[in-house]
Formats: structure tokens, C-alpha cells, sequence
């Protein structure tokens, strides 16, 4: 665990209270089979805004705490445990992009908004289905924006768009010029394609590097998510051994599944780690964050596709069924691995980075 | 020329191939090619098209759904050999064999060996022709790996016994005409009070409730016996006897899940790796697929799969020549499972998120049947006896390694 200041260990602990408490899993599958347009549980998100986690990032002065990152991943780690159905993740990412290259009018105008819960922001970067930031032909002329964007995360709701474009990103607003079309994925949130046809553009300080900049922030915020997910799955598979019993005795009992779960335990702290180490290298400012983030995505990517796997296989025919919430693990697991660049990705970025 | 070619001496193999080439010809309709469901085990029975329905009665009377079953319970008398040829010129044309399920898998092999001949009689041609469909009755909550444990109950009534009890993850049970189940008939001992019983599933007391999976599909049901009548002529073997056979029957199931036999072997088909990962990742200056990390990991897979058909064809070879199974076959389930899973996987990864569809607009329609597949796929390495109970068994029985106190 980082060293958190004493405003952080409040900050997680009520987020994990609430996420136990308002937002267990059981929450998510209501979403998922009341499936609502947006793909989020809206009045989750409005108490989640209540609660200040929308405006995180944003400094006080704009309406927001201006906690920083780890403070964010903190929460959305908790989130993540219960599966809960946000769009504070893809608001943070856009969020991000706001803060680093939005003018004074442009943060005056969105962060106070969007700290206060009123707006969902979306981060669109991607036009094929797999993370490629240097294959973008996204266009603006004249201030108006042109180009598709496949599977943008909250897509089917946002307010506003942090778009990607051949020059840089730029903010669109509103649905002048936006054709949305949902895209229903395996873990049952929200991923549309959006066609921009001339759609209203403002542009945002800083070019590819900004770019770079912004998904490395969304890329640690999914990190902590991702964290969340395979600590829960972990200790619901650990506690299932110790009930289940088999050949008279408890699973748990079993040297064969007893290394096992020490494995995934030793993955897990590693993973902690690199995910908590990539957070702090972006609020300290470091110059290595790239590094750090293609790190923890990476062993992120991994570990989770191992517990993810190993919750089904240890729980047997029972976290085959839909009514257990193994299933739900799995399929947004596969999900998060693949946004914002997968494990092999990531791996081959840390190689370049390392000049390799 | 021509008069040169007939009057050389004909193998009787070829004599064969001949013949089964010219008769997949005349009942084969092409319409149907490759439209085999690797699936469809899973999805339940669907309405089958005039063509399906004419396929299926022609291989059912031919005997060629079950070649090397014996002719006179309707099975079609092959040699293994002879069946081999038979399966070379299906796939030679694309057709496939529509009969299959948990008949063809398992019950009916161990039915051969072990049933009575009016049981045979009985039972063994409707499975040949798949027109009637067995679902499996071992599993029960309390008992999955430890299978012995099961407490569903028939009492002995005379010329009958009455089931009370319930099962779990019964494949098809809403589908299935009849059920093969272990049932306990004595109460003080485990593995011997266990005995092999037949049973129809429109009997008063036998109901059904399905149970969705993780795919989607609810292929599969919780079963509950009430106070169900099975006639003592439904028994198969001894009582007390359930466990050798029900044991056998597992075999059976092992070896036709690890890909010699039938669903999984199909669920390895489809475009080959390289091919999509080329579409979706693209390709460097050589040609090559452009990730370098997912190039390697295809390629460790694609000979994964190769050293797997090729031990399948060895034990397959040593099975014959032994007049027993091959030690080869005991990790076969195992590592059938862990390819096909990791191909699931693979398939996924190279789409990226087109790879992760549910439904809808926007995805291929191969791409949302491989999601399907790669989710009902996680179950390939937990029913029939899971990964880590074949591995006991290997580690016991073949290493001859010891419990865990
Ligand atoms: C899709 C599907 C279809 C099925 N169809 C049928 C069917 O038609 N008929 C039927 O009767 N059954 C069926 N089954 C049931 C299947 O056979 C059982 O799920 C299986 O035997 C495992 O039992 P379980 O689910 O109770 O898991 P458990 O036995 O509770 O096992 C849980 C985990 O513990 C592990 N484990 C258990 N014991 C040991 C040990 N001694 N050492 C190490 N690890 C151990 C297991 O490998 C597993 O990973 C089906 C199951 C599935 C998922």
C-alpha cells in the first residue's frame, strides 16, 4: 500500500464503504439487465459526484478537491472491487486532457460542470478496435471536426468529447455534427462508435505529446480499476475454498489449489505495486511516466487475465453460471485489457522507452 | 490407359474409399458444406432444414454417424481404418456428421460393454440414427469432483426402485429424451453403493430447470427427482456396480472431449491465427504480423496445437498396436482443454475490442460466435473431470504418487 496522507485513507475508506454498501455487484447486474441508454447507474454516478469523486483531479479554485491521481485510482479501485458501473473513469481521462491543454476559458467553462457531476466526459481516441494512437486520421477544418471513433467508452452518453485528431485534441460538445451508434460489448457498458461530420471543434494546447500524456492517465486511472476487480475476484475465490467441500474435506485444503492462490497472491502484490507506483509517478510530476504506466498496465494485464481465469476455474461449474458473478470478472477483464493498449503493447512501448 | 487402371489390383481400402466417396457424393448436399455448428451441443436442437433432416436419416440408416459401432445395432461395422478413410472423404467435400451428443459420446460405448443384449436392442440403434437424446445424470451439488459423494437415492421397490434426489448440471436435460444416472442404492458404502440406472425423462416426477451460463446459453439444468419410477429392466449391470461403470463411461467422455473425438476437435477449426492476426494488427516491412510479442505467442501456440494432433495420432497408433490405451491419452484432456482455451483467448486478443462483442450491430458474426465459444470454452477444463482431478490421476495412477495426508 503507498503511503497515503491521512485525507487519502479517508477518502479510500469511505469509498470502499460505499462501494460495499451502495454499490455492491449486485448493483451492476441490475444495470445490466435494466441495460438503460447509457450503460451506467445514474444515480450511482449522481452520489459519486455528490461525494466530490468527480472533481478529483480538478483544483479546488474550479469547483473540484484537486487530490490528484493516486487519489483517483484510490476510489476507483474500490469501484472497481464491486464492479460498479461509472462513467468516473472515462470523465477523469477526458478530465485529464482538460487540465493539461485546455485554455483558462475552455477549464472555466468545463471543469466546474464537470466536478460538480453535471457533465460525463468522454476520451475518443481510437478509429480500429485495437489501441493504435499513432493511426489517426481524424481531421479538422475550419474548426469543424471530421472522423469515426470506434468504441469510446461512455460514448453513448457523454457531454462532451476530448477527440483525437492528425494535430492534436479537441473538445467537442454536444451532439452538432455527432452521430452516435452503441456498440454492446461482452461486459455490458457503454463503448459507441461515433461518426463526427463537421461537429464544432476547440482546440487544445499541445500536440502528440499531450496525447501521450492524457492516455497515460486514462491508461493508470483503468489500472486501479483493473486492481480492484482482481482483488475482489482473489478474495472471493479464497473464501470459496475455505467453504466448498469436496472428498470430505474443504478445497482449501488441497496442496494443489493452496499454491495456486499463493501464486495469484504474489502476482497481486506486484501488481499493487506497479500500479500505485504509476499513479505517484503522475502526481509527482516525473519525467518517466510513460515508463511507469507501460509497467503497470502490462503486469495489470496480465494478473488480471490470470485471476480472472483461475476465479472460474476454482469455483467449478458454479462460476460457470450467470447468477455467480465470476462471469462478470471475466468478460470485463478482457475489456480493460485491451483499452488503451494491451499487455503485449505495453511491453513492447516499455522496450522502446528502455531503448532496447 | 483406362482398361490398365481397373484391371490393377484394388486394396480393399481403396475399394472402400471408392464406395464412400460415391455415396457421400449421391447424399451429401453440398448446400450443407461446412455448415456444421461446433455450438450446437450447447445451443440446444434447432428445427433441422428438409436437407439437414435428409442428411441425418441417410448417415443414420448408412450406420455412419457411429462407423465403428457394430451392424447389427445399427452402427456401421467400420474398422477403424475403414472410418478413417470415411471421415478423410467428408472432410474432403466439407460434410460432417449430424449425429452426435452424449449418446454417440458416451452412454453408447459403455452400453456395448456393458448393457444387457435387450438393453442394446433397445437402445443402441436410436442413438445410431439420433433420434433419441440422453442427457447425463451424475453431477449433484454436493458432488462434482468428488463424484462418489452423491446421495440421490433409488429404493428398492421390487421390479422397480423410486428415485428421490436431485442432480445439477445436467447438458440438455431440457432437451433430452432419457437419462443415464449414477444413483446411490446403498447407504453405508460409497463407491459400491453406487448403481447405473435408466431413466425416462417424461416420468412423473422428473422436472427440469435450466440455469444460464456465462455465454449466454442455458444449455444445461438443475434436475429433481420426486418419487420417479425406473423399472429394475432399467438397470444397467449389477447393483452396486454403478461405479465401474459409470467410471468407464467417463473415460469415454474424456476421450471424446480431448479432441480425438468430437466438440472439442471442432472447436480448434476456423481461420488460422496468422491470417487474422495479419487483418487486425497489420504487417511490418517483411510480411511479418507487426506485434512481434503476439507473433511469438501464435506461433508457440500453433505448435502447441501440432505436437497435440500429433500425440493424439501416436496414442491413437499405440492404442491399436498395445490392444489398449496409450499412457499418451491420460494428459490428453488436459492439454486438449488448455489449447482450446488458449485459442479462445488468442482470438480475442487479435480483434481487440471487436473481439469482445455481445450482440448487436458492429461486429463480425464470426467474431460473436468466437466470444460465445471462448466463454462456454472456460467449462472445457472443469466438466468431465476437471484439470486438476485428471491431474490427481495422472500424478496417482500413472506416477504412482501418493494421497495427501
Ligand atoms: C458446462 C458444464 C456442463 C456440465 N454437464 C454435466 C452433465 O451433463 N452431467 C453431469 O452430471 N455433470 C455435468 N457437469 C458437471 C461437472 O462434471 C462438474 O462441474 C465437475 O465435475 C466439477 O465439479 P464442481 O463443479 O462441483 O466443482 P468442485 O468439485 O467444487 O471443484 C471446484 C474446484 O476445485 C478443484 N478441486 C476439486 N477437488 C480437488 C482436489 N482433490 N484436488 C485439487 N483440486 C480439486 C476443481 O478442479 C475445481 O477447480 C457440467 C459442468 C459444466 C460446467
Amino acid at each position: 500500500m503507498a503511503v497515503l496522507t491521512e485525507e487519502q485513507t479517508m477518502l479510500r475508506d469511505m469509498a470502499r464503504e460505499w462501494a460495499d454498501n451502495e454499490s455492491p455487484v449486485t448493483a451492476y447486474r441490475k444495470m445490466r439487465d435494466a441495460a438503460p441508454a447509457e450503460y451506467y447507474d445514474a444515480a450511482a454516478w449522481r452520489a459519486q459526484a455528490e461525494m466530490g469523486w468527480a472533481g478529483i483531479l480538478i483544483p479546488e479554485a474550479q469547483g473540484g478537491a484537486g487530490m490528484g491521481y493516486l487519489s483517483l485510482g484510490l476510489v476507483l479501485e474500490q469501484l472497481g472491487r464491486n464492479l460498479a458501473a461509472t462513467p468516473l473513469a472515462a470523465t477523469a481521462a477526458a478530465t485529464s486532457a482538460l487540465l493539461l491543454g485546455g485554455s483558462e476559458a475552455q477549464q472555466v467553462e468545463w471543469l466546474p460542470r464537470i466536478a460538480a457531476g453535471d457533465v460525463v466526459a468522454a476520451l475518443a481516441v481510437d478509429e480500429g478496435p485495437r489501441f493504435a494512437p499513432d493511426k489517426i486520421a481524424t481531421t479538422v477544418e475550419g474548426g469543424k471536426l471530421s472522423g469515426t471513433k470506434e468504441f469510446v467508452a461512455e460514448g453513448d452518453s457523454a457531454q462532451l468529447f476530448v477527440v483525437a485528431a492528425t494535430d492534436g485534441l479537441y473538445l467537442v460538445a454536444g451532439d452538432e455534427g455527432v452521430t452516435r451508434s452503441p456498440r454492446k460489448l461482452t461486459d455490458a457498458r457503454s463503448h459507441a462508435q461515433l461518426r463526427f461530420d463537421g461537429a464544432p471543434a476547440g482546440k487544445l494546447e499541445g500536440g502528440a505529446d499531450l496525447l501521450t500524456q492524457v492516455t497515460d492517465r486514462a491508461t493508470a486511472a483503468l489500472c486501479a480499476e483493473m486492481l480492484g476487480m482482481a482483488e475482489a475476484a482473489f478474495a472471493q475465490t479464497n473464501d470459496y475454498l475455505k467453504t466448498r467441500v469436496q472428498f470430505g474435506q474443504v478445497l482449501a485444503s488441497f496442496q494443489a489449489l493452496q499454491h495456486r492462490m499463493a501464486k495469484m497472491f504474489t502476482e497481486l502484490e506486484l501488481m499493487r505495486s506497479v500500479v500505485e507506483g504509476a499513479l505517484e509517478a503522475i502526481d509527482s510530476g516525473r519525467a518517466n511516466v510513460s515508463h511507469e504506466v507501460s509497467l503497470a498496465k502490462a503486469v495489470a494485464g496480465e494478473t488480471l487475465h490470470l485471476v480472472s481465469r483461475e476465479t472460474i476455474q476454482l469455483h467449478g461449474g458454479i462460476g460457470m453460471t450467470d447468477e455467480h458473478d465470476a462471469g462478470f470478472t471475466l468478460k470485463r477483464a478482457r475489456v480493460l485489457e485491451a483499452m488503451w493498449g494491451n499487455a503485449a503493447w505495453h511491453r513492447e512501448r516499455f522496450a522502446r522507452l528502455c531503448g532496447y | 490407359m483406362a482398361t490398365a487402371e481397373i484391371e490393377a489390383p484394388v486394396d480393399a481400402l481403396e475399394a472402400f474409399r471408392a464406395h464412400a466417396r460415391e455415396w457421400l457424393g449421391a447424399h451429401f448436399p453440398p448446400s450443407l458444406k461446412g455448415k456444421d455448428n461446433a455450438m450446437s451441443a450447447v445451443e440446444g436442437p434447432h428445427e433441422n432444414t428438409p436437407e439437414e433432416a435428409a442428411w441425418q436419416q441417410a448417415m443414420g440408416e448408412k450406420g455412419w454417424g457411429v462407423p465403428t459401432w457394430p451392424k447389427e445395432y445399427g452402427g456401421g461395422g467400420l474398422s477403424r481404418d475403414e472410418a478413417r478413410v470415411l471421415q478423410e472423404e467428408m472432410a474432403r467435400i466439407g460434410a460432417w456428421n449430424p449425429i452426435g451428443g452424449m449418446g454417440v459420446m458416451m452412454f453408447g460405448p459403455t452400453l456395448l460393454e456393458y448393457g444387457s443384449e435387450e438393453q442394446k436392442r433397445e437402445h443402441i440403434p436410436a442413438i445410431a440414427k439420433g433420434i433419441v437424446r440422453w442427457c447425463q445424470g451424475y453431477s449433484e451439488p454436493g458432488a462434482g469432483s468428488d463424484l462418489a459423494s452423491l446421495q440421490a437415492f433409488a429404493e428398492d421397490r421390487g421390479d422397480h426402485y423410486v428415485v428421490n434426489g436431485q442432480k445439477t448440471w445436467t447438458s440438455g436435460g431440457q432437451w433430452a429424451d432419457k437419462c443415464f444416472m449414477l444413483v446411490r442404492t446403498d447407504k453405508t458404502r460409497k463407491h459400491e453403493g453406487i448403481t447405473f440406472l435408466l431413466c425416462d425423462m417424461d416420468t412423473p416426477g422428473v422436472e427440469v430447470k435450466p440455469i444460464r451460463l456465462i455465454s449466454g446459453s442455458s444449455p444445461f439444468c438443475e434436475t429433481f427427482f420426486t418419487d420417479v419410477k425406473v423399472p429394475k429392466a432399467n438397470r444397467v449391470g449389477e447393483e452396486g456396480q454403478g461405479w465401474t461403470i459409470g467410471k468407464r463411461l467417463l473415460q469415454h467422455e474424456r476421450s471424446s472431449l480431448s479432441g480425438g473425438g468430437s466438440t472439442a476437435g471442432r472447436m480448434f477449426s476456423g481461420a488460422p491465427l496468422g491470417q487474422l492476426a495479419k487483418k487486425y494488427v497489420g504487417v511490418d516491412e517483411q510480411g511479418r504480423i507487426a506485434d512481434a510479442d503476439l507473433r511469438s505467442r501464435i506461433v508457440r501456440h500453433e505448435m502447441d496445437l501440432r505436437a497435440f494432433m500429433l500425440t493424439l495420432r501416436r496414442a491413437s497408433a499405440e492404442a491399436k498396436s498395445n490392444q489398449g490405451p496409450s499412457a499418451a491419452t491420460s494428459i490428453m484432456k488436459n492439454v486438449g482443454a488448455r489449447i482450446m482455451q488458449e485459442r479462445s483467448e488468442l482470438l480475442i486478443e487479435i480483434r481487440g475490442l471487436a473481439g469482445l462483442g455481445w450482440e448487436g450491430e458492429g461486429f463480425e458474426e464470426e467474431a460473436l460466435k468466437d466470444v460465445r465459444t471462448w466463454l462456454f470454452g472456460k467449462a472445457v477444463s472443469i466438466y468431465g473431470g476437471s484439470t486438476e482431478i485428471q491431474n490427481n490421476v495422472i500424478a496417482k495412477r500413472i506416477l504412482g504418487m501418493l494421497d495427501h495426508q
